[in-house]
């Protein structure tokens, strides 16, 4: 088991060396480094100044280390915008994005299972079947689209819900969050929806998928036969058994809701790290862009290692297959 | 098509009523007209890709012809008549006094046209890897598949957003992002069929009559991974639209003076607010039926071509 984990930390330790490389590669070296690290009416002083702290007159792999080297001391240039560290500016941006995802998870759950749940115990019923036609609409469909689509109805038609930005905040542990005030929730419904859509289908269709497996086996029957309550068999014996891949796909669906974000927040303008890198990419404000590239790709290389630390846990097939 | 016509015993009752060696084309078409939204799909999207390509012929005007657009026209409703008179704006028109109808037509030329050939580039880049994997094996294969799964790992939008954050915007680095983030998909997919492919005779004779490599995998391993290619492809040029509309959307994808679908619902997103809805809703209703129709098409074709499925 120690050696199953250390040689995963191992991949994911390579993983973001690889990825940093190719940030590295793609942002630095494509185009002039110089261009990219300084603004446009930097002079001849800040150039030459520049040039020498990143070394761009040294041999590539000697910038490259240089580049990882500043990099793992927090050190990713400083916003032309903000006038300060780019890393420091993400992660101000950073729980508007976190409290945005949590909630559009926790509304995939309260949708998805229940609706998983119906489907599975009446796949023939029409509410099933539209549940299920309307799922494959939520894989295919892009998430901006069904975003465009929640604010004409909800925003402009009926007027029920904002569609702009984060609302009223309340201060906790010196952060500010929207989902202390009332108003904050309400801004934060559709773009949490919108976000979502995509995570409800998923949800349901493998809730519904677990519960046709499970609902024939004998220990369901056997609990029928004891004289269980139908409320109790279904929400002890048959979510239990099926929600473990419905959390292990919630934990990576949580890092695609991340990326996600980056959609959903520009068109509620919601002021998270996606619209930031949005707003930087269309303003060539490069060290933001490399700063959340590089984030992104810690975060999910350590959501793909939890994810699989917990797979390995909880199922021992995983760890016997990558052992032999 | 070999094992799909080997492999599947005829049924008594149409042994009488059908040749007995028909076209494999024939035997999927069969298939696939069993499902009518399936048909509806299809009539959608070959009527989708006809407008596109006939764009220039049958729209109303021509909306990238400053000369034919008349300022005065701006943000008309649908049904209104030109100030020129010679003209009905079905759709309304966009701010500039562009017909819509008539935009929504070129906004499918670009985007079916960005969405097909960068799927097709990306499932040949993907077929002859995924396939190169499986029939040498050993460390072309670890390292293609350990490839495949890095890249699968990261989400499809996370993975353009990169490209197109280092290179810039343009028609030609949205269908080089839309490549590198699809190609893995289409690896995977043959790798798998390929892998059963390797292990049977008709290769092995192959092997034994001398035939090089190349022949081998392109003359007799390719035309039976096909079946699941053709899905995997219909798919991904849904997905590669999708992908597309999502970045010009963003405003990282195509020019403004090429716009696609998702350029002309970003352009009208500002004015939903205002009630000019169609300038970005009718684009939007188009954007999905394209994507709609693809994947009903790309879902009946999954079962249409699976011998197992076959009755």
């Amino acid at each position: 088991m120690t050696s199953w984990i250390l040689r995963r930390l191992g991949q994911a330790v390579f993983v973001m060396l690889a990825m940093s490389v190719i940030v590295f590669i793609g942002v630095f070296q494509i185009g002039n480094p110089a261009d990219i690290m300084l603004s446009q009416d930097a002079d001849q002083m800040e150039r030459a100044r520049v040039i020498a702290q990143f070394g761009l007159d040294q041999p590539l792999w000697k910038q490259y280390l240089l580049f990882l080297q500043a990099a793992l001391s927090g050190d990713l240039g400083n916003s032309f915008i903000y006038n300060s560290p780019a890393l420091g500016v993400i992660l101000d941006k950073l729980p508007a994005t976190l409290e945005l995802t949590l909630t559009a998870m926790l509304l995939a759950v309260l949708i998805g299972v229940p609706a998983g749940l119906y489907a599975g115990l009446f796949p023939d019923r029409l509410l099933s079947r539209t549940m299920m036609a309307g799922s494959i609409l939520g894989f295919s469909l892009p998430s901006f689209w069904v975003g465009l689509m929640l604010i004409m109805l909800m925003s402009v038609q009926f007027g029920l819900l904002p569609s702009n930005g984060r609302g009223e905040t309340a201060e906790l542990f010196g952060i500010q969050w929207s989902f202390l005030t009332l108003d904050g929730i309400k801004h934060m419904l559709l773009p949490a929806l919108n976000l979502a859509f995509f995570k409800c289908a998923i949800v349901m269709r493998l809730t519904r998928a677990g519960v046709r497996e499970v609902v024939p086996m004998d220990y369901i029957k056997f609990a029928r036969a004891k004289g269980l309550a139908p409320s109790r068999i279904v929400g002890v014996h048959v979510l239990r058994n099926i929600l473990i891949p419905v959390v292990t796909v919630l934990g990576i669906e949580f890092g695609s809701a991340l990326a996600f974000a980056v959609v959903t927040e520009s068109i509620f303008s919601w002021p998270g790290m996606g619209k930031l890198l949005i707003d930087s990419i269309n303003v060539l404000d490069r060290p933001i862009i490399v700063a959340y590239l590089l984030l992104i790709v810690v975060v999910f290389t350590f959501i793909n290692l939890a994810v699989d630390l917990a797979y390995g846990l909880l199922d021992p097939r995983v760890r016997v297959g990558t052992a032999s | 098509m070999k094992t799909m016509i080997s492999s599947s015993p005829a049924p008594a009752k149409s042994a009488v009523s059908e040749t007995p060696r028909d076209l494999p084309a024939l035997r999927i078409w069969r298939e696939y007209r069993r499902s009518k939204l399936a048909l509806i799909g299809l009539v959608i999207i070959l009527g989708l890709v006809a407008v596109a390509l006939l764009a220039p012929w049958l729209s109303p005007q021509n909306p990238y012809d400053l000369a034919q657009l008349d300022f005065r026209d701006g943000r008309m409703h649908p049904g209104s008549a030109a100030s020129s008179g010679n003209l009905t704006y079905l759709l309304g028109t966009d701010d500039q006094g562009r017909d819509m109808f008539s935009g929504i037509m070129y906004g499918l030329r670009t985007s079916l046209g960005i969405g097909f050939a960068s799927a097709l580039i990306a499932g040949v880049i993907g077929t002859l890897l995924g396939m190169a994997a499986a029939y040498f094996g050993g460390r072309t294969d670890s390292i293609v598949m350990r490839i495949v799964d890095l890249h699968l790992s990261f989400p499809a939008i996370l993975v353009a957003l990169m490209i197109l954050a280092a290179l810039g915007k343009g028609i030609g680095n949205v269908m080089l992002a839309i490549i590198i983030v699809e190609w893995a998909y289409y690896a995977r997919t043959v790798r798998g069929s390929a892998l059963v492919e390797r292990r049977k005779e008709y290769i092995e004779a192959a092997e034994g009559l001398g035939l090089s490599s190349m022949r081998i995998l392109m003359r007799h391993m390719l035309p039976n991974c096909l079946p699941p290619l053709i899905v995997v492809f219909t798919l991904q040029v849904a997905r590669a639209i999708s992908l597309e509309a999502t970045l010009s959307f963003l405003g990282l994808g195509v020019p403004i003076t090429e716009p696609s679908l998702g350029l002309l619902i970003s352009n009208g997103f500002q004015y939903l607010f205002s009630g000019e809805y169609w300038i970005t809703f009718y684009p939007g209703i188009a954007l999905m039926l394209t994507i709609v129709s693809i994947n009903l098409v790309g879902d009946q074709l999954r079962d249409a071509l699976n011998p197992r499925l076959q009755r």
